[in-house]
């Protein structure tokens, strides 16, 4: 552990004011990577680093290294759209969430770094009676694993979104919708920085800037890494690399049911207060919250095609901007501020892959779909039991790679074996 | 918007085509007789190249036909778009930058 005056609180941040703040130590080191790890985790973003500090702090395992072959979150962690939910259907995912959710709401103490955990809650909207009964359906089942859940009927939506519109003549007029109080949005650039500050306190060697280029093995299974900075020997190679979990697996040989596709997100110019929760749009497909900057942030479909370029096409912006004006028309001219994309690996279940894989000493944490940001925690919690035991925690055991096997697929949808349609 | 130019109507945007994923996958041609490995590697197994990657498009608001189409997924040029059925003369070779 690092000295106390590098803890973060007000005592600290009084005695650093009366010394101009000259006092602080950055968040973690820069080390050189040693020749030998216990294990080595590849990717820097959330769920890498979460791993790391769990492999840390959970089970005692801080001879490890997380690699990076960029900076710290610049993937997928720095461009979702920081929403927070567990409001899932089918057991294998909702239980897994919940635990995350659980996580979520007390980070910011157990990481001593403000992940500005936001629970304003998320609303899915629904626009006819059938939708609407199928939302009851899966508040239900919710509600028989823990999990808050409300249905609101249309009332209930104009009182907790009075910003809304909800003319019976509105293009798809709101029928009620699913809300999960619990839910909200995290700041998740903090994310990734708190768990690199907490794992780098606890001994684990952070190292960016260094890309792998192989996997070495022998007849027992992994027992290296090749880097653009050298050689390191390991026995534990755990992979949380988003887009290309399918290029990391193929270096050891192991083929995945994973497509890769563009997901895009924006932002409107900043404007005062207007949206005090997340609403999701449930005749097109529109998620949008206000952040705290001001920004309107949104989110719709991926592209639908293959792309590792990590940028897409305008037809999804005017599709995710139609929806939101179809909700509130009074956003109608604010200007668009900036539009990004980032490479999903879309697994043809959507559902994520957590556990072993064929290869013994390598683990996989990917196939994350839309939905990996708010899984950062707990994702983490159980890949980190999964590297430290080499077996799944119960929460992961039905995310396991041998699902596409088995014939135990988690189809949330029930959209059949098509990535892009998840 | 990525444009494919179809071998029967011309160069047209994206958003008149539907995508059917991976060309390369081919359904087993007896089911009943194929193990589960090979079962799964149809179903769920994709090479998820990084560049060059043959797919299928769906002409869906123009001649209705099927295409295959050959374009690197990182630069998103397209390389080529031909009938699926395989005419040699609905062959086009196409740069889209």
């Amino acid at each position: 552990m690092s000295s106390h005056t590098s803890r973060y609180s007000l005592a600290n941040l009084i005695r650093h004011g009366l010394t101009g703040h000259r006092g602080w130590t950055p968040a973690w080191r820069h080390p050189e990577p040693k020749p030998e790890y216990d294990a080595i985790i590849v990717g820097g973003g959330g769920h890498g680093l979460a791993s790391a500090y769990y492999l840390a702090k959970n089970h005692g395992m801080t001879n490890i290294a997380v690699l990076e072959k960029g900076w710290l979150g610049g993937g997928n962690t720095g461009r979702n759209t920081t929403i927070v939910r567990s409001n899932y259907l089918l057991d294998g995912n909702a239980k897994f969430y919940e635990h995350g959710m659980k996580l979520w709401e007390g980070l910011s103490q157990d990481l001593n770094y403000n992940v500005m955990f936001s629970q304003r809650g998320v609303l899915n909207l629904a626009h006819t009676k059938g939708q609407l009964e199928t939302f009851r359906r899966r508040g239900n089942a919710m509600h028989l694993n823990g999990i808050d859940a409300e249905i609101l009927n249309r009332d209930d939506v104009a009182k907790f979104v009075p910003s809304m519109n909800m003319s019976p003549d509105a293009r798809f007029p709101v029928e009620g919708g699913l809300l999960q109080p619990r839910g909200g949005t995290a700041r998740h650039d903090a994310v990734a920085w708190g768990y690199a500050r907490g794992a780098d306190q606890r001994g684990v060697d952070i190292i960016q800037n260094c890309e792998v280029t192989g996997i070495r093995r022998d007849q027992n299974g992994v027992v290296g890494v090749e880097t653009s900075r050298g050689y390191i020997a390991t026995k534990k190679i755990g992979l949380a690399v988003a887009g290309h979990s399918t290029q990391l697996a193929a270096m050891a040989d192991v083929r995945l049911p994973i497509e890769s596709h563009v997901l895009q997100a924006m932002v409107s110019e900043p404007v005062k207060p207007v949206l005090d929760t997340v609403i999701t749009f449930g005749a097109a497909h529109l998620y949008v919250s206000q952040s705290d900057k001001g920004e309107l942030v949104m989110g719709g479909d991926i592209d639908g095609y293959n792309s590792f370029a990590q940028r897409g096409s305008l037809a999804i912006v005017e599709h995710v901007t139609t929806c939101l004006m179809a909700l509130f028309p009074q956003f109608s001219r604010l200007a668009i501020l900036r539009t990004w994309g980032g490479i999903m690996d879309m697994t043809t279940d959507g559902s994520p892959i957590i556990g072993t894989t064929p290869v013994p000493g390598l683990f996989l944490n990917g196939g994350w779909c839309y939905g990996g940001f708010k899984a950062t925690p707990a994702s983490g919690w159980v890949f980190a039991h999964t590297v430290a035991t080499g077996q799944p925690h119960v929460l992961n055991a039905e995310l396991s790679l041998d699902r596409f096997h088995t014939g135990r697929v988690l189809d949330e949808k029930g959209a059949g074996p098509y990535p892009w349609l998840h | 918007m990525i444009l494919l130019t179809c071998p029967h109507c011309g160069p047209r945007g994206i958003s008149e085509f539907t995508y059917r994923g991976d060309a390369t996958v081919a359904r087993p041609t007896a089911p009943e007789g194929v193990d589960d490995t090979s079962w799964v590697e149809y179903l769920h197994l994709r090479d998820n190249h990084k560049g060059p990657h043959d797919e299928l498009w769906h002409h869906v608001q123009g001649c209705r036909r099927w295409l295959r189409v050959r374009r690197d997924v990182v630069t998103h040029k397209v390389i080529s778009c031909c009938d699926l059925a395989g005419d040699p003369a609905g062959d086009v070779a196409e740069s889209n930058p």
